[in-house]
This record gives C-alpha cells, sequence and structure tokens, in this order.
C-alpha cells in the first residue's frame, strides 16, 4: 500500500515536471492564452475540426484556453488581476467598454489578412465605429419560439409574451439586459443606449408580464422548450434553430419590429505578451473554413465571406441562423452604457423578479 | 415500525443516488437533450477526444494529488506540533488553523487573488499552476490539522518512549510508533484534501490566472451555450472509478481485520 503511493506520487510529479518544462522549454513560437465563452471553438467532436489542435500543428504555438461565462466575469478579471490575456473574446457593448477604459489595444490589421474576408457590415460596427480594436468572430439575433401545439395566437411579435391566454406558460430572459431590451421595444424605446427614465417605462412593462410567466430562465430555456414543457420563450435564434431539430413541434419567429443583433468578437488586451501570436490566433480563426467548423458547432452564424458555404446546408439556410439583410436592417446592437444607468437596469430587475 | 424504518431508508438513498443514475442513464443518450433519442457510446469516444476537457482533468488531478500531499505532511507536522504546546497558546493555535475552515470561499479567494495579484507585479511572475497549487495547500492544510489532532490526543505517548528505550533512534520511533498510530487520521486528512481540492470551484475560480484552467470552471461556464453530454460521460465514469477504489479500500479493511482477529 505506502510502496505504490509513493510510487504514484512520484510518478505525478516527475511528470507535472516534465509537464511544466516542456511549458516555459525551448519552443520559440512559445504561447498564448485565449479567454473565451465555454463551448466556443469547435472541439473536433462529429467530425467537426478541432480547431485549437489544427492551429497549435499548423504554428506551433500553445494554446491556453480559460473560458468565462458572462461579459461582466470577463470585465473584472481583465481589470483587476494581473493575468495577461492575449486574446478576449466580449460581446459588442463590452468592446465599447473595453475600448472606452484602455483595456485593449488597436489591432496591427496587415497582420490579420483574412479581415479582408469580413463581410462589410460587420466591419466597423457602431462599438468599434473605425474599426481599430476588434475582429467579429460571430453574430447571431434574438428571436422567440414557441411551440404550435399549445399557442392559438401566432406570434409575429415581441407582444407575443404578453399573451394572456398562456398564462403560466411563458418563459423570459434571466438576464436583464436582454429582458429589458425586449421590454424597450415593445415601449416603442430602441434599447442600443438607454436612460433611467428608459428603464422606469421598461420595469412597468415587465411588471405587467410577470404575472403571465412560468419563470424566468436562461439556458433551461433548451429543456423547458424541447420537453413542451413550456409554450413561449425569448432566446438567441440559433439556440433556437438547435431545439426545433430536437422537438418537431417548435416553430422559431424573427420578432417583426426587429431584435438584438449581437456579436461577439476577438480583441487583443493592452497586457498581452504575445501579440504576434495573438494576431496569429485572430487571423486564424477568421480563416472561412476555420470559422465555418465554429459555427457549425455552436449554431451562430459567421461574419465571414464565404464561411456560410461550408456550412451545412440546412443551417446555412435557416432564417434564424442566418437572417437575411432586409431583417437585420431592422436589429440594433447593444452599445455600452454608463455605469451607473446599468447597474440602476440590474437593480430594477432583481425587483421586477423577486 | 419496521416497515416504515426500511421505507424511510429506502426514501433518503433513492433521493441521495437518483440524480446520479439519471445522469449516467443521460450519458448514453443519442441527442444533447434531455429528450430520450436512444443508446449511444460517442459522448465517451468524443470525451476523450476533447482535447480542453482532457488537460481540464488534468490539471484538476494534478492539483488534487499535489495539493492534498503536501498538505498531508504540513498538516501533520503542525498537528503534532500544536499538540505539544499547552493551554492557551494551544488553542489559539487550534483556532487559528479552524478559522480558515470556516471563513467562507468567497473571502479566502478574493483574498488570495490580490495578494497573488500584488506579489506577482513586485516579483513579475503570474497567477497560473503555481498559484492555484499554493492556494489547494492553503485550505487542506487545518482540515489535515483537524483530522490528526484528535487522534494524537488519545496516542499514548509511553509508546513512543517504549520505541525508544527498546532501541529506536528518533527518526525510527517516530516513523514506526508515532506515525503508524495516527496512520487512520492522516489518511482521513487526506482524503478530504483530495476531495475538497478535486471539487473545488470559487478559489481556484480567482486564481487560477489566464493560462490554467481547471473541470470545475470548465463545466461551469458551458453553461453559456449548454453543459454537453460529454461532461455527463466524464462524471459517470468518475463516479464508477470512486466506486471500485471504494470497495477496494473496504475489501482491504475487511481482510486486514480479519488478520487482526486471527
Amino acid at each position: 500500500m505506502k510502496k505504490i503511493l509513493c510510487i504514484v506520487l512520484s510518478a505525478v510529479i516527475a511528470m507535472s515536471c516534465a509537464v511544466l518544462f516542456a511549458g516555459c522549454g525551448g519552443e520559440s513560437a512559445g504561447e498564448i492564452n485565449v479567454f473565451n465563452w465555454g463551448e466556443y471553438f469547435a472541439d473536433g467532436s462529429d467530425g467537426t475540426v478541432d480547431v485549437i489542435a489544427r492551429f497549435e500543428e499548423e504554428t506551433g504555438i500553445k494554446v491556453n484556453v480559460t473560458t468565462f461565462e458572462t461579459n461582466e466575469e470577463l470585465y473584472n478579471l481583465l481589470s483587476t488581476s494581473n493575468s495577461s490575456y492575449d486574446v478576449v473574446f466580449p460581446s459588442d457593448y463590452m468592446v465599447e467598454k473595453l475600448i472606452s477604459e484602455k483595456l485593449v489595444q488597436k489591432l496591427d490589421y496587415s497582420k490579420i489578412p483574412n479581415y479582408n474576408k469580413v463581410i462589410k457590415r460587420f466591419r466597423n460596427m457602431p462599438y468599434d465605429p473605425k474599426g481599430e480594436y476588434s475582429v467579429p468572430y460571430s453574430w447571431n439575433v434574438t428571436g422567440l419560439v414557441y411551440n404550435k401545439t399549445m399557442v392559438k395566437n401566432i406570434p409575429d411579435d415581441w407582444d407575443g409574451l404578453w399573451d394572456e391566454s398562456l398564462k403560466g406558460q411563458l418563459l423570459m430572459f434571466n438576464n436583464s439586459r436582454d429582458a429589458y431590451a425586449i421590454a424597450m421595444q415593445q415601449c416603442g424605446i430602441t434599447p442600443d443606449t438607454f436612460t433611467k427614465a428608459d428603464i422606469d417605462k421598461a420595469t412597468e412593462k415587465l411588471k405587467a408580464q410577470k404575472p403571465l410567466l412560468k419563470k424566468y430562465v436562461m439556458d433551461q430555456t433548451f429543456i423547458e422548450m424541447e420537453n413542451s414543457q413550456s409554450a413561449m420563450a425569448p432566446y438567441y435564434a440559433g439556440d433556437i434553430y438547435t431545439m426545433m431539430t430536437n422537438n418537431e413541434d417548435l416553430v422559431g419567429v424573427l420578432p417583426k419590429s426587429g431584435s438584438n443583433l449581437f456579436v461577439d468578437s476577438m480583441c487583443i488586451p493592452k497586457s498581452a505578451q504575445n501579440v504576434e501570436g495573438a494576431l496569429k490566433f485572430i487571423n486564424f480563426m477568421t480563416d472561412p473554413e476555420i470559422s465555418a467548423a465554429n459555427m457549425d458547432y455552436i449554431t451562430y452564424a459567421s461574419p465571414v465571406e464565404g464561411a456560410k458555404e461550408l456550412i451545412d446546408e440546412d443551417v446555412a439556410g435557416s432564417e434564424l441562423v442566418y437572417p437575411p439583410d432586409e431583417y437585420l436592417d431592422k436589429c440594433y446592437t447593444f452599445r455600452n452604457v454608463d455605469e451607473d444607468v446599468y447597474s440602476y437596469m440590474q437593480e430594477q430587475f432583481v425587483k421586477v423578479m423577486s | 415500525m419496521k416497515k416504515l424504518s426500511k421505507l424511510y431508508t429506502a426514501l433518503i438513498i433513492f433521493f441521495m443516488y437518483m440524480p446520479i443514475i439519471v445522469l449516467v442513464i443521460f450519458s448514453f443518450n443519442d441527442g444533447k437533450t434531455t429528450v430520450w433519442k436512444g443508446f449511444t457510446l460517442k459522448w465517451y469516444a468524443d470525451l476523450f477526444r476533447d482535447s480542453q476537457i482532457m488537460s481540464a482533468l488534468w490539471n484538476t488531478l494534478l492539483v488534487a494529488v499535489l495539493a492534498s500531499a503536501i498538505a498531508t505532511v504540513i498538516g501533520t507536522m503542525a498537528a503534532i506540533g500544536i499538540n505539544n504546546f499547552s493551554g492557551k497558546k494551544r488553542l489559539l493555535l487550534q483556532n487559528m488553523s479552524n478559522i480558515s475552515i470556516l471563513s467562507p470561499d468567497v473571502v479566502t479567494g478574493v483574498s488570495l487573488m490580490l495578494m497573488f495579484t500584488i506579489a506577482g507585479v513586485a516579483f513579475h511572475f503570474q497567477m497560473g499552476f503555481w498559484t492555484v497549487l499554493l492556494a489547494h495547500i492553503t485550505f487542506c492544510t487545518p482540515f489535515v490539522v483537524l483530522s490528526v489532532l484528535p487522534r494524537i490526543r488519545h496516542m499514548d505517548y509511553s509508546l513512543y518512549e517504549a520505541a525508544l528505550d527498546l532501541g529506536c533512534n528518533q527518526w525510527q520511533a517516530f516513523r514506526k510508533v508515532v506515525v503508524h498510530e495516527l496512520m487512520p487520521g492522516i489518511f482521513t486528512g487526506f482524503l478530504m484534501s483530495f476531495t475538497y481540492s478535486l471539487d473545488d470551484f470559487v478559489i481556484t475560480y480567482f486564481t487560477r490566472g489566464a493560462s490554467f484552467q481547471t473541470l470545475s470552471i470548465q463545466i461551469y461556464t458551458m453553461t453559456h451555450q449548454r453543459i454537453s453530454p460529454k461532461i455527463n460521460a466524464l462524471s459517470a465514469l468518475m463516479f464508477v472509478v470512486i466506486i471500485v477504489l471504494m470497495v477496494i479500500i473496504n475489501v482491504k479493511d475487511r481482510k486486514a481485520e480479519k488478520r487482526m482477529g486471527e
């Protein structure tokens, strides 16, 4: 028993030393630290490409992937800890916030030749108007999903979520920004930026909705809708497409008054230590074939020209994953709002929910 | 009455194990959801192909083994040291060790992050494997102290003196008598440290830095998309490994008891 323990321990220590020294050892290409959403790279399952392994093979750069769950989490770690991330994946409004607080650096686009393949619409977005700091990774819109066996008044807009006849069967975003965006649209406010007065109006709308709701959820929406336990829910349209493949009774709708076009982007923080490697990584992720592999995996849309054609035909043909241009013209993209307005919204949302 | 007590036991066991059984069943589900779509082993195959999960698993095990082994050594030494004090001093030391068990993980995590960040700026290092390991040793050590101390108190000190009288030098007497007597406590301390280190989320979250990720964080951040069934497969495997380990330990104990009986 003791001998076995000794052997196991010494083996572990020896192997860990080997791993650590291999990490800091001679490889000139070095390593980069990537900070991304969880489950956001194609990982080689179901015949997809393992994009990280491919990048390491092609460039010899070792990639350390760590993951976060919300933009705010990303912001906190970037602004407080002294860890040096080389590539981060903030969403639209967070890109703007990081730029305004000087936490990210200007990119050398000459080192990202694939940037030429980024569709025009997704360059110079309002959150990075001159296109100096970010390269888009994925985009999609919010939408509505309903169960056709349970819903009588077929919804074509967000007001479906205020349908009295579905009392107790409706779901709502458990995420202040998304929930308020829907409520503000109902009040005739465009929710890219807003004031406290706008929040108050939307709060009333949300309070009116609350008695009709079953609950406030995020990823639980998948379970609720796929098992036909709820009648209607707002969610991200690409995910709605996934739900529909798992339950034939589900129908996805792009609300006619427009919705939130969100873009997750790649940026390089000021504190990055391997900027060359980071630029190579961003360029690699913007390659049509790689972008197609990633988007196939997460079922959001690719901002890279030529990627859509490489994606599974059913996915690429879906209006939910790739809403048509005319629809996108009706959409808005979140902008950064002042800290105190943002926290006011969060406080109000907590009050609504409780 | 007897039936009632049986029913009660059955219910408790049902509620304890049902979630795990459900998880194991769905690790064989051909589909990413809670809708049953037929039997498959593909999640197990995908699991071993997924380099991110595998490296997170390796990191988790590495930290758990090293942290619990080091904490066991430090904790045992500390317990023996604390026992040698008497009166108020001992009480003080013992409570100082216990307080860090009682303080919330968030407090420990944030304070460690602050300390490592400040130290990192001063001495030019980044948070990563070493800071996570140090943090885990820090929160594991008090558990070892806690489980070894009562054993020492019940140990007969004259055994140690007898060993010296019979020709052992101090090191031999310590190793063969003291450590042998304390072994059950040391082992419990080791196991406790190991499990705490294995499933720690909060403290790792704050001290991990930019290049190091463990399994608990990997799984937590998956909920943005949705938790992959690969995790079900991984959890099922871990559960099976734990059961096998428990059985082996129990069988060994039984055998040892029998030998003692003879």
